[in-house]
C-alpha cells in the first residue's frame, strides 16, 4: 500500500480541521480528493508530507510513518503545494537542477533528469526563461516538473489545475495521466469533470469528516435523485404535477417548463407522458436529466455534520 | 545544507543584492576612512585602522539586516518555505544554509577592505608601523559580529512575513546587543560591568586589542549559536 491514512485527527485550537479520517491509495493508482474550501483537503495534503505533524493518527507511506520517518518519506513524495510556490527568480533550468540537487540527485544523473523532465512536462521553449517570466499553465508544469524530479512513488498534488485556462488544464490533466502509470497519485480539486477524467477513484472530505470514498461508477448509482424536465404546450396545473405518483416535487422553470423530483429510482416519464395524454394536452418535451457528479458533492457535502 | 547554501549564495551573486551590499558597504566605509575629514586616516595623522572598525559595526547594522530581510519573510509569502521544507532537508539544514550564504557575503564584502592594510602599511612612516596584531585582533572581532549580525537578521526574518518590518527589527535588535547594554549599565550600579559584558561591545573593543581572549570567542559563537537555534525553533513552531 502506497499511502495509508489512519484516524488521522488535526486540530487547530478548538477547531477540527480534521477529524478522524482513514484511507488506503494503492500503487498505480490516481485517487481524487474532493471537497469545499475549508474541508480538510491542504491540511491532510501538508500531514502526508510532513511540512505539519498530525493531532493523532498516523500516515503511513510506502510503510513508513512520516512522524517518525519524516526524511525518508519526504524522499519518496512528490509534492505540489496549493498554489505552486516557486522561486520566481530562478531560471527553470536552474530550479529544477536546485530541487534535484535537494533529493539528492548526483550530478551525472541531473544531467539526464532535468532535461527528460522539462521534456515530459513541455518545456522545453521555456527552459531557459526565467520563471517569473512564465504564464501560470508554464509554471504549474515547472511545479510539476520538480514534484517529479526524483522520480517518487508517491505524488501528491494540492489543486493542480486551479486558475488555468480549459487547454492549459487539459494538458496538465493529460500529464498527470501520463505520468500516473507506476505511481501512486493523489491531488485534490474542486473540478468534477477532472475526477471523471482521471481517478479510478475518489475520497470525499466534507468539515474535516470522509463522508465517501468509492469508484466514481460507485458514486453515480449511489445517487437515487431523478429529475425529468417536462414542456408542454401551455400551462398546466403544478399541483396536478405534484400528485403524479413518484414525484417528490415540482420546480416551476419558465411557463409550461418545470422540472420533476423523484427521490425513488422510478423513472417518472411513462406517468407524465399518460398524464398529458389524459387530459389532451401536447407534450413537446420530456427528458430524463443525467445527474452528474457535481449533484453527488453537492449531495454529500451539502448537510452540515454536527460537531 | 550545502544545497540550500548554494541557492542562496547564487540568488545573492544574481540579483543585485550582492552587488549593492558591497558596493553600499565599501563605499560607505571608503569615505568613512579615507575622505570625511573627521573620521579620515589621512587627517589624523596616525597609522591605524580605527575608523574601518569602529563605523563598520554601524555600517553592518544597516546591511546585514538588508542582506537577511528577504531569506524567510519572502519564502513564507510565497509559500515556497513549504516547498523547501516538504523537502528532505532538516530544518536546521535550511537555517544553516542561509546563514551560511548570508555571512559569506558580508565576508566577501570584507575582503576588499584589507587593501586599507595594505594602504596603511604602506603610508606607515617607517613603512610598517602598523600594530598588525590589533589589526588582526579588530578583523576576527568584525568577522564574529557579522556573524551575531546575520544570525540576528535570520532571525527576525523568520518571525514575519513582511520584509520591512523584519528588516527594522533586525537592525533593531542588532543595535541594542551591540551597544545597548553598555548603555544600559550604567544604571546598573554595582552589575555595571555584568550588564556590560552581555553586549556585543564590550567583547568587541577587547579583541580590537589584539588580545584573542576565549572568553570573548565563546562569547560570540555562542551567541550566534542561541539566535540560530531560536531562529530554528521559530521556523519548526509550525510542528506545534
Amino acid at each position: 500500500m502506497s499511502l495509508h491514512v489512519t484516524h488521522l485527527t488535526k486540530l487547530y485550537g478548538h477547531q477540527k480541521a480534521v477529524n478522524h479520517i482513514s484511507f488506503y491509495v494503492e500503487k498505480g493508482e490516481i485517487v481524487g480528493f474532493l471537497g469545499p474550501n475549508g474541508a480538510g483537503k491542504s491540511t491532510t495534503m501538508k500531514i502526508a508530507t510532513g511540512y505539519i505533524p498530525p493531532t493523532s493518527g498516523t500516515v503511513l507511506v510506502k510503510g513508513l510513518d512520516v512522524t517518525t520517518h519524516s526524511l525518508a518519506v519526504r524522499k519518496r513524495v512528490g509534492y505540489l503545494p496549493e498554489h505552486n510556490p516557486l522561486y520566481l527568480d530562478m531560471f527553470v533550468h536552474e530550479y529544477l537542477n536546485f530541487v534535484g540537487r535537494v533529493f539528492g540527485l548526483s550530478h551525472q544523473q541531473l544531467k539526464t533528469r532535468v532535461p527528460e523532465m522539462i521534456a515530459l512536462c513541455g518545456l522545453t521553449r521555456e527552459q531557459n526563461k526565467k520563471i517569473e517570466t512564465l504564464s501560470k499553465g508554464y509554471r504549474q508544469r515547472v511545479g510539476l516538473a520538480q514534484a517529479l524530479i526524483h522520480n517518487p512513488e508517491v505524488l501528491i498534488l494540492d489543486e493542480p489545475t486551479t486558475g488555468l485556462d480549459p487547454n492549459q488544464i487539459l494538458e496538465i490533466r493529460k500529464l498527470i495521466k501520463e505520468i500516473s502509470v507506476d505511481k501512486t497519485v493523489i491531488f485534490s480539486t474542486h473540478i468534477m469533470q477532472e475526477v471523471q477524467a482521471l481517478c479510478h477513484r475518489v475520497i470525499v472530505i466534507n468539515q474535516g469528516e470522509l463522508v465517501a470514498d468509492d469508484t466514481v461508477a460507485n458514486l453515480m448509482k449511489r445517487q437515487q435523485l431523478i429529475r425529468v424536465v417536462v414542456e408542454f404546450e401551455g400551462e398546466v396545473n403544478e399541483q396536478e404535477l405534484a400528485a403524479l405518483p413518484g414525484v417528490e416535487s415540482v420546480e416551476f422553470i419558465r411557463k409550461g417548463v418545470y422540472r420533476l423530483l423523484s427521490q425513488a429510482a422510478t423513472d417518472l416519464r411513462p406517468a407524465v407522458f399518460r398524464f398529458a395524454a389524459d387530459r389532451q394536452l401536447s407534450l413537446v418535451g420530456l427528458k430524463q436529466e443525467e445527474h452528474t457528479l457535481e449533484d453527488i458533492f453537492r449531495s454529500l457535502t451539502a448537510t452540515p455534520i454536527a460537531e | 545544507m550545502i544545497q540550500v547554501f548554494a541557492k542562496e549564495f547564487n540568488s545573492f551573486l544574481n540579483s543585485l543584492v550582492a552587488y549593492i551590499v558591497m558596493g553600499a558597504f565599501l563605499t560607505g566605509i571608503g569615505l568613512l576612512t579615507w575622505v570625511f575629514p573627521e573620521t579620515s586616516v589621512l587627517e589624523y595623522g596616525f597609522a591605524d585602522l580605527d575608523t574601518l572598525f569602529s563605523m563598520g559595526p554601524y555600517v553592518f547594522i544597516f546591511l546585514i539586516p538588508a542582506i537577511t530581510m528577504k531569506s524567510f519573510a519572502e519564502e513564507r509569502k510565497m509559500g515556497t518555505l513549504e516547498l523547501l521544507l516538504t523537502k528532505p532537508l532538516t530544518d536546521w539544514d535550511v537555517v544553516m544554509g542561509k546563514f551560511w550564504a548570508a555571512f559569506m557575503l558580508v565576508l566577501l564584502s570584507l575582503v576588499p577592505t584589507l587593501i586599507y592594510y595594505y594602504s596603511l602599511y604602506q603610508l606607515g612612516n617607517p613603512v610598517g608601523n602598523l600594530d598588525s596584531a590589533g589589526v588582526a585582533g579588530s578583523y576576527i572581532g568584525l568577522i564574529l559580529l557579522a556573524m551575531i549580525f546575520s544570525a540576528m537578521g535570520l532571525l527576525a526574518s523568520a518571525l514575519t512575513a513582511n520584509q520591512i518590518v523584519s528588516f527594522i527589527l533586525a537592525a533593531f535588535l542588532c543595535f541594542f546587543l551591540y551597544t545597548g547594554f553598555d548603555s544600559l549599565s550604567t544604571f546598573a550600579g554595582n552589575q555595571g560591568l555584568l550588564v556590560k559584558q552581555v553586549g556585543i561591545l564590550y567583547h568587541y573593543e577587547s579583541l580590537s586589542k589584539g588580545l584573542i581572549d576565549s572568553r570573548d570567542l565563546v562569547y560570540f559563537l555562542s551567541v550566534t549559536g542561541l539566535i540560530l537555534l531560536a531562529t530554528k525553533i521559530t521556523i519548526s513552531s509550525r510542528q506545534w
